[in-house]
């Protein structure tokens, strides 16, 4: 509403009053502050922003190559960080569609449906979001662990979860856990159920209903989902570093790696690896900025949908 | 079946109800509820002298005063500059801005590992801002405070640019025409709209501060009473197989962060009552 009288209400200004020229930008300047205190305003985002934000993302780069490309190429092939990245891939490619099933599911029940508890559901989705990193890897300690309560029946089966790879994968899904749901939710809420229902009534079974109705629907939202939930999985430290024991070659991410080399003194291997992070999460952000744009633009569309 | 039967309010006549519910129901079981309340009847086990014993030595007091106070103090700058940051990415034009915005989303998404060492090694007094610095940054409590400013802006932000977005400017037009300056428009009828959000934005940054472990031990020094953080003596005891002391400190990390998860429920309900009636 307002974005459709704005210009007209300026429009008249501008023709019935007796100062016609200079009133709007009376206004004008009067709704925005003065080019010196802009500059500086500006400016003083992005020095800040340049302390706390570029500064540790250029540094990282700079120190990686340092000793040049040679030093730098040979800490990332060495065995060891070979491994660490296969680690990381693996916990990856086992978190990420497992919390997409669950997200897809999570939000398919609530966005479709009207039920008792759904907003208690809500605030359970977000809970390992307020949970400390460690603190999520204790809890899988406390229950894998060797004290744990499965711990005796596993070292009787021969299984280990805890210092080893299924205890990084559990602590790695359960820190990304929400990832995916929260960016399905509010777009399924909006997107409603007209669509779904008509295809129903068409004949169309739940399977046919949801590959060809709603998952075109939110294709980029669930991409976005899994953008942030890669970078979340890649990176995690605290919660694997609990759970993971630190052996090398067998149970180091490339987050521990970095720990490791770091607290080792081998800066160079450290931030080598370290430069491929930050390069996933460059990646990231230009994806995400992508899909953003996208997402952004459905919701828009709806929003007008719905205001017709 | 049988969910579809108790829960549901109305009938519906899109199938997959049950399967997506249950699905859903039995996965948040197994990865965050059971897990979770492991941690909970861990410390059930412990007496009430064992608990404080175990959450309330020196050490672990000292623990707190750090975290909390650390992620206070950085909660607060970020409530401060996220504004600033926030106010020029939505009002003004510059070269670069769409660049800038993206960026701020670096926290979420450079691993705190990385962001440990870099922040480290720029802080270190021979690093390119520590050693500009007449005092101390990496290995001391200011370093924690660095760590926890980095971990919370994008929060203060991107919860700030929306509502600045939708801000409508024809009350700061009313504002003027009554004859306002810009600096009295900003502080009674821009401010108190954004106060809630601010408030909100605050309390996220404060809330993921309070468990940030990757970032923070890098640059902390990690000295008992001085510079440990209470994620740090959680790792500490646990391996010195203290469980029960590790568990009890979690637990009282835990209630402390679902306390602040409430408060931003309650802020966001207060926010929305607030800038829906504009």
């Amino acid at each position: 509403m307002s974005a459709v009288q704005l210009p007209t209400t300026r429009f008249d200004a501008a023709v019935t009053s007796t100062a016609p020229a200079s009133a709007p930008q009376a206004l004008r300047r009067s709704t925005t502050e003065p080019r010196w205190l802009q500059l500086s305003l500006i400016a003083l985002a992005l020095a800040f922003m340049a302390l706390f934000l570029f500064a540790p993302l250029a540094v990282v780069f700079i120190e990686a190559f340092r000793k040049g490309l040679d030093v730098y190429l040979a800490a990332i092939v060495e065995p060891d960080a070979l491994s660490a990245v296969l680690l990381t891939l693996t916990a990856t490619l086992v978190s990420v569609p497992l919390n997409l099933v669950f997200g897809v599911a999570v939000a398919w029940a609530i966005c479709k449906f009207d039920f008792h508890g759904k907003s208690l559901l809500l605030t359970l989705i977000d809970l390992p979001f307020s949970v400390s990193p460690v603190i999520a890897g204790l809890i899988f300690v406390l229950i894998f662990g060797l004290q744990g309560w499965l711990g005796g029946w596993l070292q009787a089966h021969d299984t280990k979860v805890i210092f080893a790879v299924p205890g990084i994968v559990l602590a790695t899904v359960f820190v990304t856990f929400p990832f995916i749901a929260r960016e399905l939710i509010p777009l399924m809420q909006a997107q409603g159920i007209e669509q779904e229902e008509a295809a129903r009534v068409l004949g169309a079974n739940g399977w046919q209903i949801f590959w060809r109705v709603t998952l075109p629907n939110i294709k980029w939202a669930l991409l976005y989902g899994v953008i942030l939930c890669n970078a979340r999985a890649m990176g995690e430290f605290g919660a694997v570093s609990v759970v993971s024991g630190h052996i090398r070659g067998q149970t180091n991410t490339m987050p521990l790696h970095i720990e490791i080399a770091y607290n080792e003194y081998q800066f160079a291997a450290a931030f080598a690896m370290a430069s491929l992070l930050a390069a996933l999460a460059l990646v990231t952000l230009v994806l995400k900025y992508a899909v953003e744009q996208r997402v952004k633009h459905q919701k828009s569309d709806i929003r007008t949908d719905q205001a017709t | 079946m049988f969910l579809s039967r108790v829960l549901l309010k109305r009938h519906s006549v899109l199938p997959g109800f049950d399967l997506a519910l249950g699905f859903a129901l039995l996965y948040i079981s197994l990865i965050v509820l059971i897990p979770l309340s492991a941690a909970f009847l861990k410390t059930a086990s412990l007496s009430w002298s064992q608990f404080l014993t175990a959450t309330a030595t020196p050490r672990v007091l000292a623990s707190y005063r750090l975290t909390f106070g650390a992620s206070f103090l950085a909660a607060a700058l970020n409530v401060v500059f996220g504004l600033v940051v926030a106010w020029v990415l939505v009002r003004y034009p510059f070269p670069g801005r769409r660049l800038v915005d993206a960026l701020v989303d670096l926290p979420f998404a450079l691993p705190t590992a990385v962001a440990g060492i870099s922040l480290t090694a720029i802080y270190a007094q021979n690093g390119w801002i520590g050693q500009l610095l007449p005092f101390k940054v990496s290995y001391t409590p200011v370093g924690v405070w660095v760590a926890l400013v980095f971990i919370g802006l994008p929060f203060v932000v991107r919860t700030l640019q929306p509502v600045l977005e939708d801000l409508n400017e024809e009350l700061e037009e009313a504002a003027a025409t009554l004859g306002a300056s810009r600096w009295q428009t900003f502080a009674r009828v821009i401010f108190p709209i954004l106060a809630p959000t601010l408030l909100t934005g605050f309390a996220l940054a404060f809330a993921r501060a309070l468990g940030e472990y990757g970032s923070v031990i890098f640059i902390a020094g990690n000295m008992p009473m001085v510079s440990e953080i209470t994620p740090l003596l959680i790792i500490t005891k646990l391996e010195q197989y203290d469980y029960a002391g590790a568990t009890a400190i979690a637990v009282v990390m835990l209630v402390a962060s679902f306390l602040i998860l409430l408060l931003i429920n309650l802020l966001q309900a207060w926010a929305r009552k607030r800038q829906g009636g504009l």
